[in-house]
């Protein structure tokens, strides 16, 4: 049975047909006891950072999913804005995020735009001055080694749609990396605890293969 | 490596899905729900859908029909029509949107770009520039309303307005090829192109996989928008929802030079 938080961001539904044409039972989190008892949990997401852990806030939720995740070690996956609040903060906004994995979340810069501020980013590889921000489109997501999130996928390539990236403060929790404006970690995972940058639940058989894959831990 | 992105663009009238040439006599030609069925099974890059009759006639956006369309659909969704307020669009990302695409509103209320980047992130926001040639000098002017108010805007300064307002897309659309198939006017891309810093999409008049081709071979990461194309089949153009297999897709990037610099084996892998 996979909990999906329903805090007011993200595709809640797509989640659901996936699971269910997996025939993976599913439940919707929308007050605290929604949580108990899970055995796995998804925090789907889309948009802001700032937006995002204002909803979660406002859901009441959020203690409960840190008794969930932290104390009952339930497995979690954040899916996009829902990865970057699993950080301490975003360059996006002001708020906290849930500092479950240390880290920050950073705005992908064009090579050539950090030259003009002369900022020195040691994430950035950085290349084409005509990249387009945000990063939107199919791109390539390379597991770091054989891992249970990307198995039985051939050349993975998901839907990514965003200007922000979780930088962990330990490389060694980048579990897949994705090659735009340098190479940024499209997925990170520390314990129960991952997260992908991309959109699973609209990433065709390449999203279903993963989503079940987080079913079957 | 990002791949361009190609996305059927579907239009709807009445509640029927229709095809429009140079934005008139839209022609029915299905059901959009069952559309997106297809288009789901083909694996589709993601999709648009418009409604053409929400801005003309000052109508709420049909929720009902967004949140059918958006169960239904497994890929990315952009749906554009009569979006004029910020309340409009949260209630239309509730129902599992993932992009929300503006043309009135943005020419009528630049700001509205910007609240709603602030709100839900610029990565969901789009703004369609309809844009006609003017005949007497070969420039371009902007039309809304569904390409029936001329606003007297050069579409080129508003491109770089909206990017300063915020927005996460642009979506540039040629009235004079709309549904003519007879490729897009890659003259307008050429010239909106090196404004744009945010990730473009080029729309009207693609009749043939050459003609995304042609876009791709020249502006490399790009998306390029159909409609005629992916619900037309055949000299006599019979209704059949079709779409370039992942297969074609491959060998029509390869043959349009954007995977050969950059093929997938060059890859540098950590």
């Amino acid at each position: 049975m996979i909990t999906i938080v329903d805090y007011g961001l993200g595709n809640i539904r797509a989640f659901c047909n996936v699971y269910e044409r997996l025939n993976i039972k599913t439940r919707t989190a929308r007050i605290p006891s929604d949580l108990k008892n899970s055995e796995k949990i998804i925090i789907p997401g889309i948009g802001a950072f700032d937006y995002a852990m204002m909803r979660l806030n406002a859901s009441g939720m959020k203690e409960e999913l840190n008794e969930q995740v932290l104390n009952n070690k339930v497995p979690v996956m954040g899916i996009c804005v829902g990865m970057q609040i699993l950080a301490e903060r975003s360059e996006e906004g002001v708020m906290p995020g849930l500092g479950w994995i240390n880290g920050s979340v950073k705005k992908l810069i064009r090579k050539n735009d950090s030259m003009k501020t002369g900022q020195d980013n040691e994430d950035l590889v950085g290349l084409d001055e005509k990249i387009s921000l945000p990063h939107m489109g199919w791109n390539d997501v390379v597991p770091v080694e054989v891992n249970s999130l990307f198995r039985e996928m051939e050349m993975p390539r998901f839907y990514f749609l965003h200007s922000y990236y979780f930088a962990p403060n330990s490389r060694a929790l980048i579990i897949a990396y994705t090659n735009y404006c340098g190479d940024f970690a499209s997925a990170v995972r520390e314990g129960n605890i991952f997260g992908v940058q991309f959109h699973p639940e609209k990433s065709h058989s390449y999203g279903v293969q993963l989503l079940k894959n987080f079913a079957l831990l | 490596m990002l791949r361009p992105r190609i996305i059927p663009c579907l239009l709807v009238h009445n509640n029927g899905l229709v095809k429009t040439k140079q934005f008139k006599e839209p022609k029915y030609v299905g059901d959009p729900i069952n559309a997106v069925k297809i288009f789901n099974e083909k694996e589709v890059d993601e999709l648009i859908v418009i409604d053409i009759d929400a801005s003309i006639r000052k109508k709420e956006p049909d929720y009902r029909l967004i949140e059918n369309l958006a169960v239904e659909c497994r890929m990315p969704f952009c749906y554009g029509g009569g979006i004029k307020t910020i309340e409009q669009a949260k209630r239309i990302f509730s129902l599992g949107v993932e992009k929300i695409a503006v043309s009135s509103a943005a020419v009528e209320n630049p700001r509205f770009i910007t609240e709603m980047a602030d709100k839900v992130g610029n990565q969901s926001v789009v703004v369609v520039i309809d844009t006609k040639k003017k005949t007497i000098n070969g420039t371009y002017e902007l039309y809304t309303y569904n390409g029936t108010k001329a606003n007297g805007i050069d579409p080129f300064s508003f491109v770089v307005e909206m990017q300063k307002a915020g927005v996460g897309e642009i979506v540039i659309n040629s009235i004079d090829h709309d549904g003519m198939m007879d490729g897009f006017d890659l003259d307008l891309l050429f010239k909106i192109r090196h404004l744009v810093t945010v990730p473009l999409t080029v729309m009207g008049g693609a009749g043939k996989l050459d003609d995304l081709g042609a876009a791709i071979a020249q502006h490399g990461i790009i998306g390029v928008a159909a409609g005629s194309l992916f619900v037309f089949k055949g000299k006599f153009k019979a209704v059949l929802i079709n779409y370039p297999t992942r297969k074609e897709k491959e060998c029509f990037f390869f043959k349009n030079n954007f995977l050969k610099e950059n093929s997938i084996d060059n890859l540098d892998r950590q």
